[in-house]
């Protein structure tokens, strides 16, 4: 059997899958994040903290209601979201207006906010989930074992982000979308509320980042900081595939994924630098991120 | 009314005088450790409370009036020493407590020994703060990496467990873990087959812990902490190593970590500790006491910050002088240590505190009673078998 730089294939086909699961939460992260940025132009550092507040929300529905694992999917994204729908009308929307920076300000004091009330009331230690039922086991594939849960949440992840992409690229409602970044006043004129379909987006881009909280919520500690710890590396991919970039997030998500996988079966120890390394010769090569566009 | 003021001073301050001794001492005690990352439920306000206990329990009419200030070093060297700086320069503090996460715990080590100030650490893993690296400014309360490796090491070798693969997380704690359970495992006929270095703090470690499954292993040694185990424990469930017939050693657990993983994924689990709030019922009444004002009950290390706390008083009492930071911690190895928490034991000359250690198994959810209701004693390591033997450590103090 051959070997790469002494790792037998087998392992080799492990940690690329394992890359492309990891992948998949980078990739709905990104491109709720890509999303908000695209249409509303809002740098939002609340991300980490909604997509926390998934994983919490699923753990409270199961703990005080029983609301098992499946229901909260649909649940805990909605119910964010709607939280999300507040923070927009009540802050985020006064800011328009002005700089990057203060959107920027704004919601990441929010994210510190979120994270500090839950801390104060759970503590850092973590929560227990389990994964449910009907997902718990695994497949041998014969190079590795392969629980059904991690597969479920690759597919999960890639059927949403494709979906997305669909909705916003491919149909009428996504034209309504991206023309009103383009020409917010225009787009008004024709008769199209503008300032609700904002509203509705930032409250889509927010359930989606729940969405794969709800996911890691078996796999991950959920505790306050999950999502501090991954936000930064998020940021690190929408700015590797373009800012704003629909498909740059998906692809570089999922991409990332795959190299980061690969450097900790090389160099574990620079798995975690990796993708800034990556994003500083991606800004000095190509400013704008990959599938980003020049302005 | 500013005379009002002035008088009442004045008469607040005649009372306080005729209650004090000759000796009057006013110490003040900085607990310095991790207050909102992945260590702060088993340091953070939890250990500040457990130190304003141990200043209740001390007493206030021993003429030794005590202040608490705390402070949040974010696990990095640089943050922890600016505040130790500050700390010893310009607020007057005597001794910094608890101090967990290993590379920030030997720079305030360096730093104690420089003001000659007190540092009672009871965070920190390292053997190295009583080991190469020893101060005479130093106490090492309540575990440290060798006493770890030598109970849960030497446990999982003792059941068959004689080939190891690490996953270690990056820096100086787990480098020093990994070498100790290292030396342990060899010692006793094991071998060790590999290892990788995780970048600290993680989040998915089943990359990882697929390398150490190829690596055909029997032992899985987890040389990490806090939500780190927490993450590696509840993958490796995921990915069924244990089904696979391989065993996970988390050489550092504390028993939030039990609670946060629920008994479901931590059954089974052998770990060692110098603490368990149900050992007896001097340490079910104080925990009882801690879980009033914290609303869980006390890691070891908290408790080890409420002892060692405690010892520092009395030394500080034995001495009537708290400004020689080297003399009090010469007289807290001088005098035997007694408290409701470790019992009674001793401070060596090269720092470390000495007590029984306890190899515990988490039970399985049948066997708990309710919630923290966690660990069966396998075996308590008695405190001359718990720690490396003053000889080997390689410390400058000891003759």
């Amino acid at each position: 059997m051959f070997e790469l730089l002494g790792i037998p294939p087998q392992a080799l086909f492990g940690q690329l899958l394992l890359g492309l699961i990891n992948g998949s939460f980078y990739a709905i992260l990104s491109l709720g994040l890509a999303i908000i940025f695209g249409l509303l132009n809002i740098i939002n550092f609340t991300h980490g903290a909604q997509y926390m507040l998934g994983a919490f929300v699923a753990w409270m529905l199961l703990t005080y209601f029983g609301v098992p694992y499946w229901g909260a999917l649909l649940l805990a994204p909605v119910l964010v979201g709607i939280k999300g729908v507040i923070i927009e009308r009540l802050l985020i929307s006064r800011l328009y207006h002005l700089d990057h920076l203060y959107g920027l300000l704004l919601t990441f004091g929010l994210a510190l906010i979120i994270q500090g009330l839950l801390r104060n009331q759970y503590g850092i230690s973590g929560l227990p989930y389990a994964i449910p039922p009907q997902l718990s086991g695994g497949q041998n594939l014969g190079f590795m074992f392969l629980p059904n849960y991690r597969a479920w949440v690759v597919v999960a992840s890639l059927v949403v982000c494709l979906a997305t992409w669909f909705v916003i690229e491919k149909t009428r409602l996504g034209a309504y979308l991206r023309a009103a970044t383009e020409n917010p006043t225009l787009v008004g004129a024709f008769g199209i509320n503008v300032p609700r379909m904002i509203t509705l987006t930032y409250g889509f881009g927010v359930a989606l980042a729940a969405f794969a909280g709800v996911l890691a919520a078996p796999i991950y500690a959920v505790n306050p900081n999950m999502g501090a710890d991954l936000i930064i590396v998020v940021f690190a991919v929408v700015v590797i595939g373009g800012m704003g970039s629909i498909l740059g997030a998906i692809v570089t998500g999922f991409g990332l994924g795959l190299v980061e996988g690969l450097t900790k079966v090389f160099y574990p120890e620079a798995s975690s630098v990796i993708i800034f390394v990556i994003m500083a010769i991606v800004l000095l090569v190509k400013p704008a991120g990959l599938f980003g566009r020049t302005a | 009314m500013k005379n009002t003021g002035f008088l009442l001073a004045s008469l607040a301050a005649s009372l306080m005088a005729t209650s004090a001794l000759a000796q009057d001492i006013s110490v003040k005690i900085g607990v310095l450790n991790d207050r909102s990352g992945i260590y702060s439920d088993i340091t953070g306000e939890g250990s500040v409370i457990a130190a304003q206990l141990a200043v209740e329990d001390f007493g206030t009419d021993k003429g030794i009036a005590v202040e608490i200030v705390s402070a949040d070093h974010q696990n990095k060297p640089d943050v922890g020493s600016n505040v130790a700086r500050q700390w010893y320069d310009t607020e007057n503090v005597d001794m910094i407590a608890d101090v967990p996460t290993s590379s920030v715990a030997l720079a305030i080590h360096e730093i104690t020994r420089e003001k000659n100030k007190v540092h009672v650490n009871s965070g920190a893993a390292s053997s190295d703060l009583t080991g190469s690296a020893c101060s005479p400014n130093t106490v090492h309360w309540t575990y440290d990496t060798w006493a770890l490796a030598n109970g849960t090491g030497g446990a999982m070798v003792a059941a068959g467990g004689d080939s190891w693969f690490f996953v270690t997380a990056d820096y100086a704690f787990g480098h020093a873990l990994e070498r100790d359970t290292t030396a342990m495992v060899e010692k006793s006929g094991g071998t060790v087959l590999g290892g990788v270095r995780t970048p600290f703090p993680g989040q998915d470690f089943s990359s990882f812990l697929l390398q150490a499954q190829s690596s055909g292993a029997k032992v899985i040694g987890l040389a990490n902490a806090g939500g780190d185990t927490i993450n590696s424990i509840k993958q490796a469930s995921e990915f069924g190593i244990t089904q696979g017939g391989q065993s996970l050693a988390g050489l550092l657990m504390f028993v939030n970590d039990v609670h946060s993983l629920g008994l479901d994924v931590a059954q089974g689990l052998v770990l060692t500790e110098s603490f368990y709030w149900d050992l007896n019922d001097q340490t079910r009444e104080w925990s009882t006491r801690f879980e009033e004002k914290t609303g869980n009950k006390p890691s070891m290390i908290q408790a080890g910050v409420y002892a060692g706390t405690l010892h520092y008083l009395k030394a500080v009492e034995a001495l009537g002088s708290k400004d020689d930071g080297a003399a009090v911690v010469a007289k807290m190895k001088e005098l035997k240590t007694d408290d409701p928490l470790f019992g009674q034991g001793e401070v060596r000359e090269d720092g470390r505190k000495v007590h029984d250690m306890y190899l515990f198994r988490v039970k399985t959810p049948d066997q708990s009673e309710g919630p923290w209701d966690y660990y069966e004693t396998v075996s308590t390591i008695p405190a001359a078998e718990a720690f490396r033997p003053l000889a080997d450590g390689g410390c400058s103090l000891v003759q």
